[in-house]
């Protein structure tokens, strides 16, 4: 009996120290007394956070702001998140009026569960990185139904679901520079491949749609598109389908992989099999440094700043949450040192901020970028 | 000429010999459909990207011997894997020197997992269940979320998987790799004293534990075995996609244990062998491989695989209820 | 055999307070009781009255998977097919809502596909009894899935959310209580029932202690192993159905990883992997614990990839906890 007893004992003891020490990393948000916040709507949050906030935390407004990836452990979702830190932080928001969360899969269903939890901690403003375009509507609806704004950014959930979203770079710019960089690559003419991350992933369809477009032009029509080849973001997958696709298409002249795996991957197997094809895409240029190069198997290729992203989705939400803009089109604002951002009709109905356009990544300057992201 | 029709009988009944003409048919069928699948430079693709699953199903068949199971494989192979790629980052450590930090790193992970299951006794689907989340969890935190990209990684260890000084010029280091400890396998696994122990505890664990033989230091050499064979194919895993990422190998458990009961091993312990164990890995390795090349859609390819498993394990067991009913003849003779 | 059962077959057994404490239930409550306390006092959001109710929404829905997983448990089987056939049966639901079939008879054809998929498992394990169970299951999981993807292809499946009392299903309360929450009250008294109460729950536990010795007293086996593997296949539907009104639209990724999930909490729980154990008051406290320390740790932000390290020591801590009691024991007693 005693020792069942102290075995329970030992258990409880041992999950609290598994538990202090990670929490131990919040320990310091301020403790504010247990309020009674069962029907507390964002309005009559805000003063009650200043309450147990520090006296700055005022002095830049009140609220808590939370940024939703896609998944953990990708590098692009990390610098996405530290840009969003960082441009709250420089606009005086206190560490713990910022929440980041990157949910344990890459999946709707994953985001569904973090979402609820922020609506539960009445946080004032959610910029989300889509999994799904239609999945997070009803959850998103009633975060919205809380007086929470809701953004999405990167990856877009439904117009039905947002206010409106931080687009990295618009749809058609996308399509229009990577089917201009394989018509370069191939010389004018011959058979080029696409290989993209999951089939269902929105973003990457909507390029490959935006680029088909593109291809419809006169100036494209040496071109053939032989295949879309799907790496499901998974390492090993893609590289399976770069040479899956190397041995079916001996002729192929370009590969375009609009995914930061995928062209990672596709890298590998040419620069192994030390092939004539050459590659393009978008891609870090931190994990891509070794392949980028005038005789090496991607001669340049594009990203834009995933840091800028997560920025100027900072200044959208803040924006939002002081009510200097409602996310309609046609509405300025000051995105802090970023200048003025124009929010404009999107393609589904909703409305959308565009960040910049693609950045080349070329030979002569991924050197000093593979260390920023 | 009886005698010579028995033995055509018993080779052609023998679970090997069925999935060896299971497997003639399927590449027969992929070469017809695309000439370029069995050529020389197709092989070699295909061997070395699925070097690391078949290593680990020897492993697992081990750890199937005994009985047990162990689904943390893909988090331990990803733990050692960046450990040592984030050693070879900021320290800069030589190619050997990172094979050994990695598989040391897998035996310890491996040590634990077995020391619960023996010591603990925790089933050990439950066991692993729990280190699969915890060794992942690690990994990402180790790495804070980060990858190691090919330029981090030194010229030597990103060669490796491209030169062929292993496989005395002949094959591939990532082959040679698989090919040596196959053979060490087969010859500890048919020869040794330590091979029947591990048959034996799987087979019957009661008996072997009363002529002697320690359960539990078995047990715990299994796991050990099958978290060092895991830092190895960490290390492999990275030097073959010069890359290391959180999320590396992650479901590699089940590609595994399907080779392992294609193959014929018994996932009641006891029953396997190394050959088996071999031509299941191959089964899985020339699914992913083949499929891809003849064009079967990308949304079909799960399906198929699917069934191809199921059929096979189902054949298996046709092939044994005949091999048993013509024993059983046998003895009525 | 009572042994191995962990539980004495004889029908009245004398009620005896020390028999009662030292339950493992016990220690589960316990843990229950601390993890409620430590989630307080970590986040101040926690304690609401509607955001506790609201909370088991987020967990709930694998819930209904692990009542008949714990069948399975009890049996000494395992599947691990049932993430795929919730997948297959969620896409068939919303493959059907779009040709134009009325919802009502969607959620059917979800429940059907369930149960098909469950019988197809049982039907392999019970013509083909050498084969062990999770290599079936693990084939049928391939399988299943492929087949949604063959189905939906790069497309999702949406606008169920228009359907309003579907969306309810997930979404909708009575009063402030959930009725998913209601829903799974009802469905785990029914499995607590038969499992304790009946024939059918008693001859569960004589498969699981000792095959042979059950199929020599007469009990059908097979049958039996067929009825829980098609009931699993229906009732992992049922978690589909609450997933497809929880997101309103399908695709083929979905449900993934949930049969580790379902076994995860049955085995905390009580029930052990070899069969022949636990019951069902620990699966309930065994779920809630898990889901409620995932919501406290949801609350507090806790990076995810910490959280896949607090739920999996969590698992292998409790499962071994008896384990090093009754060592122990045994050391002192050859000392």
């Amino acid at each position: 009996m005693k020792r069942k007893v102290l075995s329970v004992l030992l258990s409880v003891s041992m999950l609290a120290a598994v538990l202090a020490g990670c929490g131990s990393k919040e320990a310091e948000a301020p403790a504010a007394p247990a309020q009674t916040e069962g029907d507390g709507a964002g309005e009559t949050e805000a003063p009650a956070e200043n309450e147990g906030g520090d006296a700055d935390a005022s002095a830049a407004g009140a609220g808590t702001f939370a940024i939703v990836t896609k998944a953990s452990g990708n590098p692009y979702n990390e610098r996405e998140a530290s840009g969003f830190e960082e441009a709250m932080k420089a606009m005086g928001y206190s560490a713990d009026q910022i929440i980041v969360r990157h949910p344990e899969a890459a999946t709707a269903d994953a985001q569904i569960t973090v979402i609820n939890e922020l609506i539960s901690q009445n946080v004032s403003a959610i910029a989300i990185a889509g999994n799904d375009n239609d999945a997070l509507q009803p959850v998103c609806e009633q975060a919205a139904s809380k007086g929470i704004k809701i953004i999405s950014l990167d990856s877009t959930v439904n117009a039905a679901s947002r206010l409106t979203h931080v687009n990295q770079a618009g749809t058609e710019i996308i399509g229009q520079t990577l089917m201009d960089a394989v018509l370069d690559l191939s010389g004018g003419e011959g058979q080029w491949a696409i290989l993209s991350a999951t089939s269902q992933a929105s973003n990457q369809n909507a390029w490959i749609d935006a680029m088909k477009k593109v291809m419809e032009g006169d100036a494209y029509k040496g071109l053939e598109l032989v295949e879309v080849a799907y790496g499901d973001d998974e390492y090993q997958k893609s590289v399976d389908q770069t040479q899956a696709l190397l041995t079916n298409y001996p002729d192929l002249k370009v590969i375009c992989a609009p995914t930061t795996v995928g062209i990672m991957a596709a890298a590998g197997v040419l620069q192994d099999k030390a092939s004539e094809v050459k590659l393009t895409g978008l891609g870090l240029p931190s994990e891509m440094a070794d392949y980028v190069g005038e005789d090496k198997v991607c001669p340049y290729m594009y990203l834009w700043n995933p840091i800028d992203v997560g920025r100027l989705g900072a200044y959208t939400s803040v924006a939002l949450v002081n009510g200097d803009i409602t996310g309609a089109a046609g509405e300025k604002f000051t995105a802090g040192d970023m200048g003025e951002y124009e929010i404009v009709e999107a393609a589904d109905g909703g409305t959308e901020i565009i960040v910049g356009p693609p950045f080349a990544f070329t030979p002569e300057n991924i050197e000093e970028w593979k260390t920023v992201y | 000429m009886e005698k010579k029709k028995f033995d055509w009988k018993a080779i052609t009944s023998s679970r090997e010999m069925s999935l060896v003409i299971v497997l003639i048919l399927l590449c027969a069928f992929v070469q017809i459909r695309n000439q370029s699948f069995l050529t020389g430079g197709t092989m070699e693709e295909m061997f070395r990207n699925y070097a690391v699953t078949f290593i680990l199903a020897l492993g697992m068949m081990c750890v199937l011997l005994t009985g047990g199971i162990d689904i943390s494989i893909g988090s331990t192979l990803a733990f050692s894997g960046m450990a040592a790629a984030l050693l070879m980052r900021d320290y800069v450590i030589s190619t050997p020197v990172s094979f050994l930090v990695s598989i040391a790193i897998g035996a310890g992970l491996g040590l634990v997992i077995g020391l619960v299951i023996s010591k603990g006794k925790v089933p050990p689907i439950v066991c692993t269940l729990g280190f699969m989340n915890i060794y992942r969890g690690l990994t990402y935190l180790i790495a804070h979320s980060q990858w190691v990209a090919a330029y981090q990684f030194t010229d030597s260890f990103k060669n490796f998987a491209l030169t062929k000084y292993l496989g005395l010029g002949l094959v591939n280091n990532m082959i040679a790799v698989t090919i040596y400890i196959y053979i060490i396998f087969y010859i500890v696994m048919k020869w040794t004293t330590v091979g029947r122990r591990v048959y034996a505890v799987g087979s019957n664990a009661e008996a072997a534990a009363v002529s002697g033989i320690n359960i539990d230091n078995v047990k715990i050499g299994v796991y050990t075995l099958m978290g060092l064979l895991c830092g190895l194919g960490g290390a492999l895993w990275t030097s073959l996609y010069k890359s290391a990422q959180g999320d590396m190998a992650t479901g590699i458990e089940m590609d595994v244990i399907a080779a392992c009961v294609v193959g014929g091993v018994s996932l009641t312990g006891g029953r396997g062998s190394v050959v088996g164990v071999m031509l299941g890995s191959l089964t899985i390795a020339i699914i992913g491989k083949a499929l891809p090349l003849i064009g079967v859609s990308q949304f079909w390819q799960n399906g198929i695989k699917g069934l191809i498993i199921l059929a096979a394990v189902i054949l298996n067991v046709l092939a044994q209820r005949t091999m048993d009913k013509n024993n059983l003849k046998r003895r009525e003779m | 055999m009572a042994t191995k059962s962990g539980r004495t077959i004889i029908a009245e057994q004398k009620f005896s307070w020390k028999i009662f404490f030292l339950k493992w239930e016990w220690l589960l409550v316990i843990l229950f009781i601390g993890i409620n306390l430590m989630n307080a006092n970590l986040s101040q959001y926690y304690l609401s009255g509607e955001g506790l109710l609201n909370a088991t929404n987020s967990f709930l829905e694998k819930a209904f998977v692990a009542l008949p997983m714990a069948y399975i448990l009890v049996l000494g089987d395992i599947d691990i097919s049932v993430g795929s056939t919730a997948c297959l049966s969620a896409v068939m639901l919303a493959y059907c809502y779009n040709l134009g079939v009325p919802m009502g008879a969607c959620v059917l054809i979800c429940l059907l596909t369930g149960t098909i998929c469950g019988a197809v498992n049982g039907l392999i394990l019970t013509r083909f009894t050498e084969l062990a169970p999770m290599i079936v299951t693990l084939g049928t999981q391939i399988l299943f899935r492929g087949i949604a993807e063959a189905m939906l292809g790069d497309e999702a499946r949406g606008g169920l959310s228009t359907v309003k009392w579907f969306s309810d299903l997930y979404w909708g309360k009575l009063g402030i209580v959930p009725i998913m929450l209601l829903c799974f009250i009802i469905c785990a008294a029914v499995f607590a029932f038969v499992l304790h109460k009946t024939c059918f729950g008693r001859r569960l536990y004589a498969i699981g202690a000792n095959k042979l010795a059950a199929e020599y007293a007469g009990i059908k086996v097979q049958q039996i192993r067929m009825i829980v593997f098609t009931l699993t296949g229906t009732f992992a539907a049922v978690t589909a159905v609450f997933l497809a009104a929880r997101m309103g639209s399908t695709r083929a990724d979905i449900a993934t990883g949930y049969e580790m999930e379902a076994i995860a909490m049955a085995v905390l729980g009580g029930f052990s992997t070899d069969g022949g154990k636990g019951n069902f008051p620990g699966l309930v406290l065994a779920i809630f614990i898990v889901g409620m320390l995932r919501y406290g740790l949801g609350l507090i932000n806790i990076p995810s990839q910490l959280m896949l390290v607090v739920i999996g020591a969590l698992l292998i801590v409790t499962v071994m906890l008896p384990n090093i009691r009754s060592m122990v024991k045994i050391q002192k007693k050859a000392a």
